[in-house]
């Protein structure tokens, strides 16, 4: 549906390094494919909503081309750049951009009223297609009243449905729940999900909070300093992070500096570290004596009490520093030689400091990525 | 009984109502002050209206509409009326027209050049209002204007006739411009420009997205320009009085002018003019401010910065462009060419090949020699300088008691202070004059008069300055000195005015500058020896003395370019500067 190829955009430098441009997107290129929310996540100024506002045509890129189904929306190799208003997407900002001197109808039925004399809808047709897309938002009722009468979470509805009734080919989000208080937050993510599966809507959806990100998309862009870092389903990407980055920005991650001791075959790696031995698995072409990074998260670390034979691959031992009681989960600071390794347990599983245990590491969740990074 | 005080010193307590204590409190630096600080201010304030309504409703026997009477019979009160609101009207269409588009395709478009429009917006700072309506006299007189000669060839002479209302209207607008830029660039500013960029992204094109998402919730903003520049208008005094009356159009403040300058003055009719004008002002004041408390239903404002994000003006590019330009050659570079022009030439003529083979710097030496135009400049750095340190100084502490204390009745000491914003320039020319003339100081005839009109007409801006400084300094500040032992004075000058130095020091320059123009307050309280320098200018043009008042001028725009220049560095905000 969408197909981005070598996008590249710049902004002039500060007063001071005026010759000094700022690379935002450096050199992006992917493709979402129809029915998908693609989320691009990263942290601020990686490029995310540079990159979406290139797609809208509010900004205007140096490079690259941008397609969506058999439209070219632009091509610096042609010289096509469609403007915004020529584009037929629909958008929803971070600030919602609810007209606030509209009412909710007028301020939906906007798009289809600015529609050039020849394809506009009649009067009646327009109000149907209103009515239609309020329903589905459940601002129906509401119809009348004034777009700053309502709440943060009915404004985001408005914000949807206003894109949503131009029936776009793409729907393009920045960070809609952002403005959202942490509940609101979580229901609206489901809605915005149950909507886009319903109405089979491809979306790209801007974004720098990773439980968001894991939750909603199909496909998850991560974006570190105007590039991508790596692309994947969400299970994926938290699994097997391809990068330090990645694995350090969604959810938490221990890292582990080793060799590689031997190739088993199957993706799984013999790894000997400083601390000890245990088998990772990775995708990664790599041979014995290559220098790696293991990466495991704290809840896939199994904590137990006892001591452990020595020279035991994947189990190693070591002395409780410190533990937190989150709540739903317990935190222990394990040390293990000159090293500190966070492992997550389940509550009923808490051990006080200066208790002896043992750390386990399942193959298939420890990961290895590049070292140096 | 001997009781301790807060200093440790002992009292012996006295039967009656007042201890010895309590009377040094009543007497002490800090009420000395203060009261006398109140009584000035509210007698600067209310004195020159009482005695304006009292000079106007009676005539010496009895209260009498008699002076109402003859100033309106003796010239028609409709066709002044007209006048007075026509020249207003057109002159508030054209500034806001410009000035609005202008401040529009500064924030919110890719327009090029705008380094001009900021350039542009601080000739009302630097130009005095009499030397601009006399540089746009050169240029479109009907005999001898420049744009008049350029055109003779294809439309025959006299093409434009600044004489009239229309080039009244236009040479207040282009004067005026500026200020709605101001104004109008804030509020863009404010604007969240995701509302605009939604639209279009539903599908609108530029013009259908200014009607319909930009003008609606711009509508605070301008109606309030609207109204600030309708009593500006009123208020003017330059423009009609060169351009209106040699073509018998008459506005309030001309016939204000004229009234008091013919032989015998007519003081009563005077006082009738003024109250009519003040009526007006003062509705279109306080008109304004309760808009300014009631619009606040589309504040776009969120609190959060707004990345600029400016739009693509596609086609309307070049039009665009072409309004920038033209607008900066025609309100900035004519009037300035013009005046450069005819400040080297030793007697005015239209621009020609044989003129500028004449280029001679005899006015310059004339005016930098001359002892009248060193008088004048003295008079007018001593005015400014003085009215301007005596202003931030008291309304430091007048802000100061209505902000920090709460002494009962200070909200009536802050309106006092803002009164005299109602009252035009001219207006409180005729009101210190009947103040004066009755009042057994003697002020009249002297540079003090000149000096109580600047002090009561900056006084609100002053405050302005003052009240907002005081406002972001935490109370705190002064408490930790009062635990710390300081007497009130002490608190004031070591903690509060240091400060409060940044915010007095941008109101000083502010109100120096503005002195400096200064001409409608000045014009009837001046007399020989005390004049100032618009003063002086005025008069020149009266004696055809036209190369002359024009090297005066170019050298006071110079020395205001310093000013603003010296003020910007400083930090004071002083018109806009590119970002």
């Amino acid at each position: 549906m969408l197909q981005i190829n070598n996008l590249r955009k710049t902004f002039p430098g500060s007063k001071k390094e005026k010759e000094k441009r700022v690379v935002a997107v450096n050199d992006v290129s992917l493709k979402v494919e129809p029915g998908e929310l693609f989320t691009l996540l990263g942290p601020s100024g990686c490029g995310k909503t540079t990159t979406l506002r290139c797609v809208a045509g509010l900004e205007h890129p140096d490079h690259g081309t941008i397609t969506v189904g058999d439209r070219t929306l632009f091509s610096s190799s042609e010289g096509i750049r469609l403007r915004a208003n020529e584009r037929g997407l629909g958008m929803v900002f971070q600030s919602y951009a609810i007209w606030p001197h509209m009412n909710v109808y007028k301020n939906v039925a906007f798009p289809l009223e600015v529609m050039p004399r020849k394809e506009r809808p009649s009067k009646k047709v327009i109000r149907e297609r209103v009515e239609r897309v309020l329903t589905v938002v459940q601002l129906d009722h509401l119809a009348d009243r004034q777009a700053t009468d309502l709440s943060g979470g009915q404004q985001q509805r408005l914000a949807l449905s206003r894109a949503l009734v131009m029936e776009p080919p793409l729907m393009l989000l920045d960070e809609p729940l952002s403005n959202l208080d942490a509940k609101l937050r979580e229901e609206m993510r489901f809605e915005l999900k149950r909507l886009q599966r319903d109405l089979n809507l491809t979306a790209v959806y801007v974004t720098h909070d990773q439980v968001e990100a894991l939750a909603m998309s199909n496909v998850i862009a991560v974006m570190r300093a105007g590039n991508i870092e790596q692309v994947g389903r969400p299970r994926d990407i938290y699994e097997r992070p391809s990068s330090r980055f990645v694995a350090d920005f969604i959810g938490t991650s221990n890292f582990i500096n080793g060799k590689v001791k031997t190739v088993e075959g199957g993706e799984v790696f013999h790894v000997t570290t400083d601390q000890g031995d245990l088998r990772a698995t990775s995708s990664m072409n790599l041979t014995a004596g290559d220098d790696v990074v293991v990466s495991v998260r704290p809840e896939h670390i199994v904590i137990d009490k006892g001591s452990v034979p020595m020279d035991s691959v994947g189990k190693w031992a070591g002395v409780v520093e410190n533990r937190a009681f989150l709540g739903e989960s317990v935190d222990h600071v394990v040390r293990v030689g000159d090293l500190e390794l966070r492992a997550r347990s389940n509550p009923t599983h808490s051990l006080p400091a200066g208790t002896e245990v043992t750390l386990t590491f399942p193959e298939s969740q420890c990961s290895l990525i590049p070292a140096g990074d | 009984m001997a009781e301790i005080s807060t200093t440790g010193r002992q009292h012996t307590e006295t039967a009656g109502r007042f201890t010895n204590w309590q009377w040094r409190r009543l007497f002490s630096p800090q009420v000395l002050i203060i009261v006398g600080v109140l009584i000035f201010v509210g007698y600067l304030a209310l004195v020159p209206v009482l005695y304006l309504l009292w000079g106007t409703f009676y005539d010496g026997a009895s209260i009498t509409l008699r002076f109402f009477g003859e100033a309106y019979s003796a010239f028609g009160l409709g066709e002044m009326i007209y006048n007075s609101f026509s020249f207003a009207i057109g002159a508030t269409l054209l500034s806001v027209f410009l000035g609005t588009s202008l401040a529009y395709l500064t924030v919110r478009t890719n327009v090029p050049f705008k380094g001009l429009i900021f350039a542009a917006s601080l000739v009302p700072l630097i130009v005095p209002g009499i030397l601009h309506t006399i540089a746009w006299i050169f240029l479109a007189s009907p005999r001898v204007g420049v744009f008049n000669k350029i055109l003779e060839p294809i439309f025959g002479p006299g093409t434009f006739n600044i004489f009239s209302i229309w080039g009244m209207m236009f040479v207040e607008g282009l004067h005026l411009s500026p200020l709605v830029f101001l104004l109008m660039y804030a509020a863009f500013r404010s604007m969240d420009p995701s509302l605009e960029e939604s639209a279009l992204m539903s599908g609108a094109r530029l013009p259908t997205v200014l009607r319909r998402i930009t003008l609606p919730l711009s509508k605070p903003a301008l109606y309030a320009s609207v109204l600030i520049m309708a009593v500006r208008a009123l208020e003017a005094f330059e423009v009609p009085a060169l351009l209106g009356i040699p073509n018998g159009v008459w506005v309030f403040t001309s016939r204000i002018w004229r009234v008091l300058n013919q032989y015998p003055a007519n003081y009563g009719q005077a006082g009738a003019y003024a109250l009519s004008l003040l009526a007006l002002t003062t509705v279109g004041v306080f008109w304004q401010s309760r808009l300014s408390k009631r619009g606040k239903s589309f504040q776009t404002v969120t609190g959060k910065g707004f990345r600029p994000h400016a739009m693509d003006l596609a086609k309307y590019r070049k039009p665009a462009t072409g309004l920038v330009v033209v607008y900066f050659l025609v309100a900035v570079m004519a009037p300035v060419l013009i005046l450069l022009y005819a400040s080297f030439q030793p007697f005015y003529s239209v621009p020609s090949m044989d003129s500028f083979a004449s280029f001679t710097l005899d006015n310059y030496a004339y005016t930098l020699t001359n002892d009248q135009a060193l008088r004048a400049a003295r008079n007018s750095f001593t005015l400014g300088v003085g009215s301007a340190t005596t202003v931030m100084f008291l309304m430091a502490i007048v802000s100061w008691l209505v902000i920090r204390t709460k002494m009962p009745g200070r909200w009536a000491v802050d309106n006092l202070t803002f009164l005299p914003l109602t009252i035009p320039g001219l207006v409180m020319g005729v009101a210190l004059l009947f103040v004066y003339l009755r009042f057994p100081i003697p002020v009249y005839g002297t540079i003090w008069i000149l000096f109580i009109a600047y002090f009561t007409r900056y006084m609100p801006y002053g405050m302005r300055y003052a009240s907002t400084s005081m406002y972001q300094i935490s109370g705190e500040l002064e408490e930790s000195a009062q635990t710390s032992g300081a007497t009130w004075w002490q608190t004031f000058r070591r903690v509060n005015l240091p400060l409060l130095m940044p915010g007095l020091l941008a109101g000083w320059l502010y109100i120096v500058m503005v002195s400096v123009r200064e001409l409608s307050s000045s014009i009837l309280l001046y007399s020989p020896g005390n004049e100032v320098l618009s003063i002086l200018i005025w008069e020149q043009w009266e004696n055809g003395q036209f190369t002359e008042l024009a090297s005066l001028g170019v050298l006071m725009v110079l020395a205001l370019v310093i000013l603003v220049a010296v003020a910007q560095r400083l930090g004071a905000k002083v018109g806009v500067q590119e970002s």
